[in-house]
């Protein structure tokens, strides 16, 4: 059984580029009229972090689908990286039971210059398939992402449309029991957005656990059975998609 | 699963327009894909947490277990590298042997000249040397970049990090061997022949391991310091003169005790006087080994204690 377990996650960057001296007075005073200072602190070693996450805490039984809402920069990226087990915590501690399928960054993970085939085939190398698995994975990402002749095209000569029907398909079609995605994805069209979400729950054992990040209202109260809305690094509220949707639109506005 | 029926085979979809056909299953059924994740036993279960103490070892002995795993994958990332520096290239790989070949016949006879050695003699310590250092050049330079070239890799799902590493190796690995056409005929027209014994399945085997720490060593430094490239080009021209590349170890009469200090020239000799078919002193091959042990020791600790912190660099 697919299950996810956060708690207590802290993450924090450190700022390494140009004087952090100086960009800590500077920032300091900034922040002392703004009431903006929970996101910057001081290590031990005085230099200056970013602090991206602070004390998340929420656990994900299988089926459940979460959704994170929030502005720009509030951390949401972070916390599915740190759910994807890139960022390792700087605090707390992240569990997952089950095989993670991650659409994150914008590069998708791919090589530009490699074509639609050759990038299925290091993904699945990855997954540790034999050539007979490939194939089938190949077909099924074909069929689903309908690219025709640009599967052995590079990269780099295809729509973001098309790039990300293939990277979609790719994440799905390995049958990951955990699927990560970031907001980027809905880069596709209507017909895409239908033929995605049929995907995962024509995903029967695949995908028990589905966390997305999204700005688009609609998306996300069709998608996902579970809000959490962040700010700041924080979770403001977490609960029913209805209940934290509304307070989250209403506070927006 | 919805259907069992195998998708349609694909019409002549040429355009950029799209994916209006007929409903498909979404998602086929894949019997050996799914056969094969069964295999792989119960769900794997990622349990992350800040590390202390001997977590750092642990987990970075389990990163480069995971990665060697995956030698498959880092084998074909490398290959892909070479691949694509070639693709629209005419005469593709055969540049860089022919930029070689004409760098050690020149240098060879200037030298050569200079030096006042026979040209028998020169030649082929002078290519077998200079294609080794470049070998050498080459992993500590693009060392510098492994992670944060593969940044986009790193920042889109977890792998392990040794992974990245053995790419590098691997490609720089395919680029060495593009040279070696030409210090093979170079030592069949000057009739070398290797001394067939265990000294170079050893030499072979240390280097391996050493370019590989060496890549590990200055990937990490180079993740964290940006600076790295021009601090190790640097380094590396110095060392390029002090070590005996273009010059043979003999000829220096002064100071010979104070050459086992570079690093490199016991490196280099342990692989260069079996294969030229020279001996190798035995203090040689015990610093030798020595220095590669501590090579591993510094690379080794500096990647368990700054693995998980590697993502947030690149």
């Amino acid at each position: 059984m697919a299950s996810v377990d956060v708690s207590g996650l802290t993450i924090s960057f450190p700022l390494y580029h140009g004087d952090a001296r100086s960009l800590k007075k500077t920032l300091g005073g900034a922040l002392n009229r703004r009431a903006l200072s929970g996101r910057f602190a001081q290590d031990n070693r005085q230099r200056v972090m970013v602090q991206a996450l602070t004390d998340v805490s929420f656990s994900l039984c299988p089926g459940e689908r979460l959704g994170l809402v929030g502005r720009n920069g509030a951390g949401k990226t972070t916390l599915l990286r740190a759910l994807a087990g890139i960022y390792e915590p700087v605090k707390g501690r992240v569990l997952l039971r089950g095989r993670i399928g991650s659409l994150l960054d914008t590069s998708l993970g791919m090589n530009p210059e490699l074509s639609g085939r050759e990038n299925i085939r290091l993904r699945c190398l990855f997954s540790g398939l034999s050539e007979k698995a490939i194939a089938e994975v190949e077909q099924d990402v074909e069929s689903f992402a309908g690219l025709g002749s640009f599967m052995d095209l590079p990269l780099k000569t295809y729509s973001s449309g098309m790039a990300v029907r293939l990277a979609f398909g790719l994440a799905t079609a390995i049958m990951p029991q955990i699927l990560i995605m970031d907001e980027w994805f809905m880069a596709g069209d209507a017909s895409f957005i239908q033929r995605a979400e049929q995907r995962i729950a024509g995903l029967v054992e695949g995908a028990e656990i589905l966390i997305v990040s999204s700005h688009m209202p609609e998306i996300i109260s069709q998608w996902c059975t579970r809000l959490i809305w962040m700010e700041q690094g924080r979770v403001v509220m977490d609960g029913p998609t209805e209940e934290i949707l509304h307070a989250y639109l209403s506070a927006e506005q | 699963m919805s259907s069992n029926e195998q998708p349609a085979p694909e019409t002549a979809e040429n355009t950029m327009a799209d994916v209006s056909s007929p409903r498909r299953p979404p998602v086929p059924d894949e019997p050996e894909l799914r056969s094969e994740i069964a295999a792989q036993g119960p769900e794997p279960v990622l349990d992350l947490r800040p590390e202390k103490g001997f977590a750092h070892i642990r987990h970075a002995a389990r990163d480069f277990r995971d990665g060697f795993a995956l030698f498959r994958l880092g084998w074909t990332l490398g290959w892909l590298d070479i691949k694509l520096r070639y693709r629209g290239s005419m005469l593709g790989p055969f540049w860089m042997t022919i930029s070689t070949a004409i760098l050690v016949g020149s240098m060879g006879v200037l030298y050569a000249t200079l030096f006042h050695i026979e040209l028998r003699i020169y030649l082929p310590f002078l290519s077998f040397s200079l294609i080794l250092w470049a070998y050498l050049n080459t992993t500590v330079s693009d060392g510098c970049a492994t992670f944060t070239s593969s940044s986009g890799l790193i920042h889109a799902m977890r792998m392990p990090f040794s992974l990245h590493v053995l790419r590098v190796t691997v490609r720089n690995f395919l680029t060495f061997l593009h040279s070696v056409g030409v210090i093979a005929l170079v030592f069949i027209i000057f009739r070398i022949a290797p001394v067939p014994d265990w000294q170079i399945p050893a030499g072979l085997v240390l280097w391996g391991t050493d370019l590989y720490a060496i890549t590990l060593l200055t990937g990490v430094l180079g993740a964290r310091f940006r600076d790295m490239p021009p601090v190790t080009a640097s380094i590396m021209q110095i060392l390029f003169f002090v070590t005996p590349v273009l010059w043979k170890p003999d000829l220096i009469y002064a100071g010979r005790q104070y050459m086992l200090l570079d690093p490199c020239y016991p490196l280099i000799e342990i692989i260069r006087g079996p294969f030229m078919g020279l001996s190798v002193r035995p203090s040689i091959w015990l610093v030798a080994v020595l220095y590669s042990i501590a090579l591993w020791i510094v690379s080794f600790s500096l990647f368990a204690r700054m693995r998980a912190r590697l993502a947030y660099w690149v």
